[in-house]
């Protein structure tokens, strides 16, 4: 297990590696200066500019330069907001955004699994079906439109809870449930196949053999053998979620990493991007390490095999 | 002798996508107590449905047993009991070990507690009292090292000692009838040889009725008092070992036996019988083997044979038993085995 | 049970009937091919049935949508806007098509009237007067145009990648199952982003960021059927006979590959869409005037405060597309998919 770990982390390390070395040399493949368009600069001030950021040394040193600089956890300077350093404006955002993630992914999953089980103890009822169609509908409704959609009739037309901004608890409930839907409907659809599959497997029905009430079978023996593959689905979901963040946030108006992320693009903010990409890319990485640790850990077949080995 | 369990008139069906699949036509038989009944026929006929529709554990979303079945146990008939009536049937009176144990242990549950919860359930022992018989369980089906493998899981074990904690199991409350389905057709030769020996000596130190489904007539003799032959979701034939070993009456188990390596027979070549199973989807018209039978005549390909009887224990379904029908030969080796029977007297088990 | 009948029968239906072992073979289940199985299966699914009719209406407009309105398609501020009208049906009140707006103080505005415009526009206007149903399918036609090149590329590359990996297993295999580990650990979005970053927002840009970064799946489903495919008898088989049966490879081969390639595809478009549709609402899509769903959707909640029509139309009908798309998408999966067969 040790090993194993260990082999992973450093797997780890060299695809976040390989991540900031892609980011950094498609960033400079951008066509044009991040100063061209913003300011109105003359020449002689653009060059002023690119000499304090660095950008006029040739590419090799930029990129060991910005490898020490992030390997010491330095990502830069922002170009928009001049002298606040990349990591201070994340960690100013991180907050909203870790906030919104963890309700959507605890609220999703959670009600998730539910509907899944349900329609798997009632498959074939309107139960069922009406589990199904949240399933479809989250799945398949783009987060953006579903915000915008929950924004414009929940918030402004009935007025139940507030249309943007981040003020309060209350202003998280919107955005969390338009990032929750995705989770919603996978962890169900996922949960309702396992549930089902396990349901119809052989040692429940030597459970049921044994004279198990349905209730003993659906809950003592098929839950936890349908929930444990349930883990393998976090990790998509967690990165669902950073997508979602994007859109969701821009549409709430709330100052989060998405929404700073998106106006970053837009005004060619190179070192904010490159941050945040670098930040979703090594929480992505992490989380998947995560799920198989978390997974290896609750299957007990896993758990030995791994021991052994 | 009493019988124990008697199942009449069974009629299976199932619906899918493509149609309603006839999987049982109208079974009949009886278990006497202490026997053991075999259950033989090609994989398809139908014996796995018909013990799972003895333990009501066929699937309730696309199965139908049919009005006017009966299996009848205790009195009462299973297919009309409720399902909390049925769970006090279950893993009591009635038990099962199922064809493979790769699968049918709960993966995520210790052995112990899979043994202990049919004890707590259904003779409200507390789990101390559960887990030490659990450990004598263990004990009695020849598991090594039982102290210490009753706190391990399934996949900590191999396949013939999972087959062995499945026995356990399904023993565990003292059932008055016990329902093997092919329980060592996915184990390795030598394996299947021991789990047999197990069953075979656990027959003799418990007194439980047990129903042995097999594919394969070799491991009957050793094991069963009477065998019940399964085609195409009906029972063609059913008497004793002896029998059905040395005079059957139905082309298909003819067929069977021919099939059968057995010792004395020289000619080398295993005889397979052609074709494939009936459709169930549409069964055919007359007798459902008719078309894989070269004994066929023509009224089985018109109307399905009724049961004749041959001896008080011992019946077929077949046209040949008709008055009217022509003498035929069988196959060489069912004559071998026919002219042994007229013969001499033989001794129980000695059928090879 | 026991009948020792005394029916009489006719004394020649106890002649021996004609036998064939060839007949015996027959009995066997009328076998119905693959694709007339899979056909079986997903007629069954009315749920996909209903969605491939949609799809095709979707399609059909896309194609003739933007020539059906009669509105001329450049822009025209006098009638910018406008909301939806159809004659026919602005009667019905509970039907948001009667040309009338209320505002966010409830004041019914009706600038149909008030500004004297004779025509109706179906879907309304935009902010410069262009009409909305033309715009609408214009956007749907490139959308789609963009899923269905991405897809393609994405199936040939990935079907390419994972044949020839599965197909020569070893140190090939190794290698190029390494580098498709690195990429996977790569999150999509980021790709995606820095992609169109580069090479500027357009149709072939990110038809391309999206195929780079899809191809992937393809590429591992591919590979572990042609793996199992490679294992199994028919296949050996037809190797130690020296034997190049095409009909071997027709029957078997071809139809458990494409059925993967069918589904993984199906799974693929509504990606494609949902993607181009995110890059445009972040501000990456494509430049006016081109419009696709997502650039609509974009601008209209920009003023969705004003002109929710504007927004709905467009996210009503993304929203559809992805819906039947993934709906089909399942229904072919179950109907293709071995597992599931009972
Ligand atoms: N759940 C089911 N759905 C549809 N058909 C089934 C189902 N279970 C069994 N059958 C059909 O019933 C017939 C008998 O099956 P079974 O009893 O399992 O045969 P076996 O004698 O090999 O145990 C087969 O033709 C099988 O296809
Ligand atoms: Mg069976």
């Amino acid at each position: 297990m040790g090993k194993y770990l260990l082999q992973r982390i450093l797997f780890m390390l060299l695809t976040l590696f390989i991540i900031i070395s892609i980011t950094f040399f498609l960033m400079k493949l951008i066509p044009g200066s991040p100063f061209a368009a913003a300011a109105k600069l003359s020449e002689s001030q653009r060059a002023i500019m690119e000499a304090k950021y660095g950008l006029d040394q040739p590419l090799p040193i930029q990129y060991f330069r910005y490898m020490a600089n992030v390997i010491q956890g330095d990502l830069g300077i922002s170009f928009q907001f001049s002298n606040t350093p990349v990591t201070d404006l994340i960690s100013g955002r991180i907050g909203p955004s870790a906030m919104l993630g963890l309700q959507a992914m605890i609220f999703g999953t959670i009600f998730g699994i539910f509907l899944g089980v349900i329609g798997a103890l009632k498959q074939n009822t309107w139960i069922d079906s009406g589990s199904t169609l949240i399933a479809v509908l989250g799945k398949s409704i783009p987060s953006f439109v579903f915000a915008a959609l929950l924004q414009y009739f929940i918030a402004v037309k009935l007025g139940w809870l507030p249309v943007a901004f981040w003020r309060g608890w209350e202003y998280s409930i919107l955005p969390t449930i338009a990032l929750s839907i995705f989770p919603i409907s996978i962890a169900a659809r996922f949960m309702r196949t396992e549930m089902i599959e396990v349901l119809s497997s052989d040692y429940i029905v030597l459970a049921r053999a044994k004279g198990a009430s349905s209730f003993e079978v659906a809950f003592k023996h098929a839950l936890r053998n349908a929930l444990i593959p349930v883990v393998t689905v976090l990790g998509p979901l967690a990165v669902s979620l950073m997508t979602g963040s994007l859109v969701v946030e821009k549409i709430f108006a709330i100052p989060g990493l998405g929404e700073q992320f998106v106006t970053s693009i837009n005004v060619l903010d190179y070192p904010v991007i490159m941050g945040t990409t670098i930040l979703f890319a090594a929480l992505f990485i992490f989380i998947v390490l995560v799920v198989d640790v978390l997974y290896s850990i609750i299957d007990p077949r896993i758990r030995l095999s791994g021991g052994e080995n | 002798m009493e019988s124990i369990l008697q199942v009449k008139n069974l009629n299976i069906s199932f619906n899918t996508y493509a149609g309603e699949v006839k999987a049982i036509r109208g079974v009949n038989f009886d278990l006497k107590k202490g026997e053991t009944l075999a259950i033989v026929g090609e994989s398809g006929s139908g014996k796995s449905v018909t013990t799972k529709s003895i333990m009501q554990l066929l699937p309730k979303s696309n199965s139908e047993i049919k009005q006017g079945s009966e299996i009848l146990f205790d009195g009462k008939n299973l297919v009309e009991l409720s399902d909390k009536e049925m769970e006090k049937v279950r893993g009591k009176d009635i038990s099962m070990i199922f064809q493979d144990p790769m699968t049918s242990l709960n993966p995520t549950m210790k052995i112990g507690k899979q043994i202990a919860e049919p004890l707590i359930k259904h003779q409200s022992f507390s789990r101390k009292q559960a887990m030490d018989r659990a450990l004598e369980l263990l004990k009695l089906v020849g598991l090594p090292q039982p102290e210490t493998r009753i706190h391990q899981y399934p996949h900590q074990f191999s396949g013939g000692q999972r087959q062995r904690i499945v026995i356990a199991v399904a023993l565990a409350c003292n059932p008055k009838v016990l329902i093997a389905d092919e329980p060592t057709t996915a184990l390795d030769v030598t394996i299947q040889a021991q789990i047999l020996d197990l069953m075979k000596n656990l027959q003799k130190k418990i007194d439980t009725s047990i129903i042995f489904i097999t594919h394969d007539l070799g491991v009957v003799a050793n094991v069963a008092d009477r065998v019940a032959v399964m085609y195409g979701g009906k029972i063609v034939e059913v008497g004793t070992v002896d029998e059905i070993f040395y005079n059957p009456q139905h082309p298909y188990t003819w067929g069977l036996i021919s099939s059968m390596p057995s010792i004395d027979a020289d000619d080398d070549e295993l005889f397979v019988i052609p074709g494939s199973p009936p459709d169930l989807l549409n069964p055919p018209k007359g007798d459902a083997f008719a078309l894989r039978n070269r004994y066929a005549m023509t009224i089985d390909l018109e109307e399905e044979p009724p049961m004749f009887k041959v001896s008080d224990t011992h019946y077929a379904a077949t046209w040949l038993l008709h008055p009217d029908a022509p003498e035929v030969e069988p196959p060489l080796a069912v004559q071998k085995r026919q002219h042994k029977f007229r013969g001499n007297n033989h001794t129980e088990g000695d059928v090879f | 049970m026991v009948n020792n009948s005394n029916k009489k029968f006719p004394k020649e239906m106890f002649q021996k009937a004609q036998y064939d072992e060839s007949l015996a073979e027959k009995i066997e289940k009328p076998s119905l091919s693959f694709w007339q199985d899979a056909w079986l299966r997903v007629r069954k699914n009315k749920a996909a049935i209903v969605s491939l009719v949609i799809l095709t209406l979707l399609f059909i407009m896309a194609l003739i949508g933007p020539y059906l309105s009669g509105h001329p398609t450049g822009q025209n501020v006098a009638h910018s806007n406008l909301p939806p009208k159809i004659e026919a049906i602005s009667d019905v009140s509970w039907l948001p098509f009667d040309g009338t707006l209320t505002n966010r103080n409830g004041v019914t505005l009706t600038p149909y009237e008030d500004r004297q415009i004779e025509e109706s526009y179906w879907f309304g206007t935009d902010s410069l007067g262009r009409d909305l149903f033309t715009r609408l399918w214009e956007g749907v036609r490139i959308s789609l145009l963009i899923a269905f090149l991405a897809t393609a590329i994405d199936m040939v590359i990935g079907v390419s990648y994972g044949a020839i990996s599965g197909y020569f297993g070893g140190r090939v295999d190794n290698i190029m199952q390494r580098i498709i580990e690195i990429l996977s650990g790569i999150p999509n979005l980021v790709i995606v982003i820095l992609l169109i970053l580069v090479l500027e927002p357009g149709i072939l840009s990110i038809t391309l960021a999206l195929a780079i970064t899809g191809w992937v799946t393809m590429a591992r489903v591919v590979r572990g059927q042609v793996l199992k495919l490679k294992n199994q008898e028919f296949a050996l088989a037809s190797k130690t006979l020296g034997a190049r049966d095409f009909r071997i490879i027709y029957k078997h081969l071809l139809p458990n590959l494409v059925g993967v390639i069918i589904i993984n595809t199906m799974f693929t478009i509504p990606n494609a869409i949902f993607f181009e549709a995110f890059l445009s609402f972040i501000g990456l899509g494509l430049q006016p005037p081109d419009a696709s769903l997502g650039t609509l959707i974009e601008d209209g909640f920009k003023v969705i405060l004003l002109y929710p029509y504007m927004l709905l139309v467009p996210a009503v009908v993304i929203s559809l597309l992805m819906i039947t798309f993934n709906l089909l998408a399942d229904g072919l999966r179950d109907a293709f998919d071995p597992k599931m067969r009972d």
